[in-house]
This record gives structure tokens, sequence and C-alpha cells, in this order.
């Protein structure tokens, strides 16, 4: 069964045509790539799909629900998250706080036991303690939890905002560019914690620009250029798709 | 170890303070007591604006509806004075709840311009004498003086105990509620609203929270404060007492419970201390803020991270290690 | 009709003065997209420093009244013109690179500062502008009779206006302005100085509302040291609602918003007033934040 099934989205922005007629289904518990060159949309469908923005015209349906017009927090709440392309941390906390910020929509204790400090409320700030360094730890930042989230590199900033997305439990993940900024042992270890991700039963759509990342870690890839789909399947078809090298190159050039 | 030496060192110090009424005439306990009203004012505005980055600079309306609801309450059907501060705050909080709910996704600067807006609209209704209730531009006078375990509260060390223990309990209740996961999400919020609603916060939701709670807490503070004058007039209440509590705030350093403090002490007693310059008070002031955002954006005393004690999750890996 | 027309006339001639001092937001808005809070002190200021230059000098006495009146507002213009500058480079400038918000709390410091300089130097009291300077005189409009001040004070904004007008969409800096508020950066790379333009834009905002300070002075007769903040509100309020960072915008703004009040105090109520405008404001940010002309503009996730 598809975990998200993507229905003829549409979104313009003024006379700005930035998806057109897109749709594409992502398999449960698989890592799929949405690839396309620069100002084709990609970022766009990704928010169309968070709730950040509103499509003119399709559905986006997740495990059978259609979210577009949801707010982004409550379709975070039915478990999509994702990461930001410009990384969006919270600049002025610490590393746990930012993984923290994940949990919140998992936890239940409000104003009034926060200020009696209830025994369920200590309870449950001690389990979300766990919970947020045990998902520093999946990304290898767990030394780090009280280093203030812009001090740390650009690469590990990518690796929290990831982390930050574990936290809110997430059955569908979205990453932006993940692999931007970093270096190639970096990527490197990337690539093992985006497997690692899958293997703990989180379905990754996810947009890259190193081909290299991209071919080796998904199954399945969907080409945008202009706002549509041009080409779709596996890493090995799309390689030797020739609108997809135009696309690309905008010549016969093989750089894929 | 640290964090009990500090414990110890701040309640040697509250019970110092608690001692200064016994060496302090009536004049100088007075103006403890117009501090101790304006910092738990000031803390109520920096849940709003401290912690969650509101810019709100209408907070004088909340608390006048607070000291206006207990001074109606209490002339009109007698309604001993401290009963009426629940209704107060809940009346303040529900009014903050219906302005704000329209507003609240407005922009940092729009958002200030409106709640100016709304403060004026506030105190034009007051001098308008809105249902015949608030006295027009006179005011409301002959309000009873609150009674507490049967002893009337008249004198300034009375008011003294009555202010402080307040902002005692204001201090310790939302120390807590800053390091909770309430607190917490308002930090989110003031940070970067979008990651925040990413991350899965209903950001309108806790803004409103915020709000209300402000709210809530500046108009129990008015029935105090109702008390304590025995009249109230909408002049009490001017565009000129938010602004004062906004620089309180943004001086003391947004979000931070002791910085608040300072700037209380700060803006309400310096002027006391160096009477010549009071005049010059708010041009002192409104120079300092704008040198504070040039040299120390973050104010005097800001906010401390919060501690979390992680060490048990670091001691498994130190044994393996050694 | 009579009473009609009499409130629509005096809305047009405030409204003209709401207009001046809400082209001084819009534009500053416009180039650095902050709400310069100070704008409505510097109008106090220029009411002020034109009543002390006019008592002071004695220029209506020495070189008769229109061209005394003349003279002292090119003087005026000029004095809060240099101001303007003056808070610009030393509040705002240092912050151009900060956190939206922390300039426009110095913002809010500047004209808390500048409220109480005007206090201590002129006092806490109302001051006067000199009776008789214009002459008491009604025409006959469509058989209204009109004061000409009232005539006077509308033809000037306009006039100012249209100058304005011209400056910002026929001159070469008007050019350079209008590119610095669409794209900063772009402008620099066209070998604009930007911030030669937002000096500029410091100089002629704060000019324009010295000059409506003025003119309060002498259509109202008298003015306080806190009348800044409310011309302000409301000046800031006609220029979101004519769509803020739009020249034209302002202009409509500040005429339609002075044609509500005035018809509002009269057929509504006048205690409310000031009330009236606040709420327009509050309506108007609910309702359509971009404005009557302003253009919408999506947020980048």
């Amino acid at each position: 069964m598809s975990l998200v099934e993507l229905k003829n989205l549409t979104k313009t922005f003024g006379g700005l045509l930035a998806v057109n007629d897109v749709s594409f289904n992502v398999e449960e518990g698989s890592i799929v790539g949405l690839i396309g060159p620069n100002g084709a949309g990609k970022t766009t469908v990704f928010n169309l799909i968070t709730g950040n923005y509103i499509p003119d015209t399709g559905e986006a349906v997740f495990n059978g629900k259609n979210v577009v017009g949801m707010q982004t927090h409550r379709i975070v709440n039915l478990g999509i998250a994702r990461t930001f392309q410009t990384i969006r941390l919270f600049k002025s906390l610490n590393a746990l706080e930012n993984v923290l910020s994940g949990c919140h929509c998992r936890m239940k204790s409000g104003v009034f036991a926060s200020m009696f400090r209830t025994r369920k409320q200590r309870a449950e700030e001690k389990h979300v303690l766990e919970k947020a360094m045990a998902e520093l730890e999946f990304v290898g930042l767990k030394d780090q939890w009280d280093i203030q989230a812009d001090s740390l590199s650009y690469g590990k900033q990518r690796l929290l905002e990831i982390a930050r997305a574990l936290a809110t439990e997430p059955k569908f993940i979205i990453l932006d560019e993940p692999a931007g900024g970093m270096n190639d042992q970096e990527t490197q270890e990337l690539i093992d914690i985006i497997k690692a991700i899958r293997d703990r039963g989180i379905t990754v759509l996810l947009i890259e620009h190193d081909m290299s990342l991209v071919m080796k870690i998904c199954e399945h890839l969907v080409v945008l250029e202009y706002g549509a789909v041009i080409a779709e399947g596996d890493p090995e078809t799309i390689k030797n798709d020739p609108r997809v090298i135009e696309a690309y190159l905008g010549a016969d050039d093989d750089l894929l | 170890m640290m964090i009990r030496k500090q414990d110890i060192l701040c309640l040697a110090g509250a019970a110092v303070f608690a001692c200064s009424p016994l060496v302090l005439d009536a004049y100088w306990t007075d103006v403890l007591n117009n501090i101790g009203l304006y910092a738990i004012l000031a803390l109520s505005l920096n849940i709003i604006l401290g912690q969650c980055g509101l810019f709100q600079m209408g907070h004088a309306a909340f608390f006048a509806i607070g000291a206006y609801t207990s001074a109606i309450l209490n002339t009109m059907f007698d309604i001993p004075l401290l009963w009426t501060m629940p209704l107060a705050g809940i009346l303040a909080g529900i009014f903050g709840l219906i302005v704000a709910r329209p507003i609240i996704h407005l922009r940092g600067d729009y958002l200030l311009i409106v709640t100016i807006g709304i403060v004026e609209i506030i105190r034009i209704a007051l001098i308008n004498d809105v249902g015949g209730l608030t006295g027009g531009a006179n005011g409301i006078f002959g309000i009873d003086r609150p009674m507490l375990f049967g002893l009337k509260i008249k004198r300034p060390y009375q008011f003294f105990y009555l202010i402080w223990g307040f902002c005692a309990v204001t201090i310790f209740l939302f120390h807590r509620l800053e390091n909770s996961r309430f607190g917490r999400a308002l930090n989110y919020i003031k940070d970067d609203d979008v990651a925040a609603e990413g991350s899965g916060i209903d950001i309108s939701k806790y803004k409103l929270i915020a709000f209300v709670i402000g709210a809530f807490w500046a108009g129990m503070v008015g029935t105090i404060f109702a008390g304590k004058m025995k009249i109230i007039s909408p002049e009490s209440f001017s565009f000129w007492e938010s602004v004062l509590l906004f620089t309180i705030v943004i001086l003391g350093g947004m979000g931070s419970i002791r910085g608040v403090l300072l700037g209380a002490f700060l803006i309400i007693g310096l002027p006391e201390v160096f009477r010549d310059f009071a005049s010059a008070r708010m041009l002192i002031f409104g120079a300092a803020m704008v040198a504070m955002m040039i040299f120390r954006t973050q104010g005097l005393l800001p906010p401390l991270p919060r501690k979390y004690d992680v060490s048990r999750f670091f001691s498994k890996a130190e044994g393996e290690q050694s | 009709m009579e009473e009609f027309f009499q409130q629509l006339t005096n809305g047009l001639a405030v409204g003209g003065i709401y207009a001046l001092i809400a082209l001084g937001y819009t534009m500053v808005y416009g180039v650095l997209k902050l709400i310069n809070f100070a704008h409505g002190d510097l109008f106090t200021i220029g009411a002020f420093l034109g009543l002390t230059l006019l008592t002071s000098l004695g220029l209506t006495d020495s070189v008769g009244p229109v061209a005394g009146l003349l003279v002292l507002a090119v003087m005026v213009v000029v004095l809060v013109g240099v101001v303007g500058y003056l808070l610009e480079r030393i509040a705002y400038r240092p912050l151009r690179t900060s956190p939206r918000l922390s300039a426009v709390v110095s913002a809010l410091g500047a004209s808390i500062f500048f409220q109480n300089a005007i206090m201590l130097i002129w006092g806490a009291r109302p001051l006067v502008y000199p009776h008789g300077l214009l002459p008491n005189i009604t025409v006959d409009i469509f058989g209204v009779e009109l004061p000409l001040i009232r005539i006077i004070m509308f033809a000037i904004s306009v006039l100012l206006m249209c100058g304005l007008y011209y400056l910002t969409h026929k001159t070469r800096i008007g050019t350079a302005i209008r590119a610095a508020a669409i794209d900063q950066g772009a402008a620099k790379l066209m070998g604009i100085d930007v911030n030669r333009v937002i000096s500029l834009v410091f100089m002629i905002g704060p000019a324009l509302g010295g000059a409506a300070g003025v003119m309060v002075g002498l259509y109202y007769g008298q003015i306080n040291f806190t009348m800044g903040w409310l011309y302000g509100l409301k000046a800031f309020t006609a220029a979101i609602l004519g769509g803020i960072g739009n020249i034209p915008g302002a202009m409509l703004g500040g005429l339609l918003l002075g044609v509500v009040e005035s018809l509002g105090a009269a057929y509504i109520s006048i205690a409310w007033k000031d009330a009236i405008s606040f709420l327009v404001l509050i309506l108007i940010l609910i309702v359509r934040p971009t404005g009557l002309l302003g253009e919408r503009v999506a947020d980048k996730v």
C-alpha cells in the first residue's frame, strides 16, 4: 500500500506555475528521491505536503487521509515530519532543547500541571529527556547536547534537524537537501543514518543534489522539471532516461 | 551542590528583603510596594513579550479591566475586595482571549501598533463611562481596603507583605512554567515560529494561552492596585503605563525573571533615588532602549539556559571507557 | 447638507495632514521595512520649532505673513530633516543587520526619547500659536461658507504630495529610492548608494512631517508634546489603510481616514473620535493587512 499519494497537485504564485499537476506515490518503508534542476518546484511540493502552502488543486493523501488544508502542526501530529532546506533550528537554544521541540506534540502536560509539577508531569519530562537524548545519540550528537544550535557546524546542524524531526515520532519523514553543506565523510555518515531511519520503519522522501548519494540510497526516483513530473522509476532507469539527461544538462554530456 | 548554594543565597536575600519594612519609613516602603506591583505586572507581560516574543504594548488594558472589575464589584455589590481577585483575573483573561484571537497572527511590529490601539480604545471607553459603570473621567472612589484573615490591610508595610507575597508566589509559579513543556514551546515560537509549527507545535494556541495567562495575572494585580489606591481613574491606565512595563521587560532581559525584577527596581526605583532627574527619567530610558538594542540586545540580565540532568545518560559510557 | 459639506472639507484638510505624516512612515517602510515609531515625534518637533522660530524671529512682521510663513516653513523643514537624518544614523543604522524587532524597539526608544526631550525643552503645558497670522476669512463655495485656511491647508498638502510624487517617479534620485525599496541588494549592484538613499528618505519623510506640524499649529492654534503619538498613530493607520510602502496609497489613506474620522465624530459621537481611527486600524490589519493599494506577498518558507 502507498503511504503517501499525491494526486494532481498544482500551485501557482501570482502568474508563476510552480507545481504543475504533480502526482506520484511513496510506498511504505521505501526511500524515495525527488530530484530535478534548481527551481523545478521540489521544495514547493514538500511545502504542499506539510501544509506550509495550500495547493490550488489536487490532493495529498497520507495514510488514507487527505491532508490538504490542514494546519502544519496537525499534519506533524498525524506522522509527517520534515527538515528545512535553509536550516531552521532554534538558534538560541541548545541541541537538546531543539530535539525536545519535536517531542512536544507527543506530550500532554499543560499549564496547570507545569505550575504545580504534578507527578505525571515530572514523569513525562523524564521520559522525553530520555527520548530526546536517544535521538541525539541516533544522529551522533549526544556529546554536543548542550551546545547552542547555531554554534554547531553546518553538517551537524542538518543532523540536528533530522533528530528534531525524528522526535515527533513520524511515519514519514521529508528531508530537504540533507547533505547540503556536508563534506564527503559527513555525507557518508548521513547515508548510514538515512538507511537506519528506514530500518526503524519510517518512510523517507528526500530532495538532494548530490547524485551519488541519491543513486546509492534511493529505491525510487521522481524527476521534476518546470513544476511537472518528467520521469519516474528506479535509479538505473532514471540515469538512462534521455529526458532526464537533457533536463539536467541541456546537452548530451554524461554527468550522472 | 551549585544549585543548592544558589537557592540558599536567594532565600537569604529574600529574608533580608522581607525585613526591609522594619527599617524603612512609610514613604520608602511604599516605593517598594510600587516596585512590587510593577514587577508582577512586568512578570505577567514577560510571558507574552519575553517568553513568546509577542510585541504586546497594551498590557495596561488588562490591568485596567482587573482593577475596574474589582472596584465595581466592591463598591456596587459590597463584595470583599480580595474575593473579587479571581473574577478580575478571569475577566481580564477572557478579554485578552477575545482581543488577541483575531490579531495573534500579525507580525511583531503590526501587533505592537494594534495593541496600542486596543489600550487606547479601552481608555476612551472608560472615560466615556461605558454602561454607566466606570465613573467616566473621574473614575471610581471609595474602594474598600483588602481584608486578609480578618486583618484590614491599609498601612504601607502591610501592603508590602501582601504585594511581595503575591510577587513571590508569581515568581515561583512562573519559574516552574518557564521550565516546562509550555515554557519551551513559547521559546520555540519566539526563536522561529515556522520551525515551531513544523515541529508540531500549535503556535496560535500557545500564543493565545500566553496572552490569557499574562492578562489573567495583570487583572489580579489590578485588584491589589484598586485596594491600595482606593480610587482608580482612566489616567492610571494610560499608554505610558504600557510603555513602562514594556521597557522593564526589554531593559531587564526578555524572558528572564531575574532580569524583569532588576528592571522593575531600576525603572520604578531609580527615579525615586535620584529625585532630581525624575522628570527626565523617560528621556533616559528611551535613550537606554536605543543603546541597549545596539550594544546589548538581550538586556541587562538575559535568561539563563534551562538545566537538564543528563548525567545518567553518560555514566554507563564513562564506565566502559575506564 | 451644509453640515455634511463642512465635515467633509474639514476631514479633507485634516486628512491632508495625516497623509503628509503617513508619507514619512510609508517611505521609510518602503526602503527599510521598519516602522519608524519616532516619526510622530518628529512631526511634533516641527510644530514646536515652528512656534519658536515664529515668535523669536518675527519673520511675519518684517517680510509680511505669506513670505514670512514660507521662510519659516523652509527652515522647519530643513531642521526636522536634519533631526531625521541624525535619528537614522544613531538609532537605526547600527541595527541594519540585526533582527528586525531590535530596530522596532530602538525606534520605540527613540520615540520615548524625543517626546520627553520636547517636554523638557518646551514644557509639559500646551503652547499656543499666535492668533491672526492668517486672515480669518471664509469663502463661498457652492453656497457653503468655508474657512479660507482650510482650503489653503488642503491645497498645500496636495501640492507637497504632488511634489513628492514627482520626485519619486520622475527623477533619477526617485528612481533610486524606488529601486532600493524593491531590492536593496540589487540596487547596490546597479551602483546605487543605498546608504545615501536611506539617509535621503529619512530627511524627506520627517521634513514632510515637520511641515505638517507647522500646519497643525496654524490650523488648531494649540500644540502639546504628546500630540505626536496620536497623530503618528493615525498617520500610521492611514499608511496601512493605503497599503504600507505605497506612496499614492499613503495619500489616499490619509485623506480617507481624515474624512471617515471627521464624519464619524459628527454623526456618531465626538467622544469616540479617536477610537474610530484605532478601530479602522485594527479592522484593516485583520481583514486586509496589505491595505487598499498594497500587493500581496507570499511568505517564503
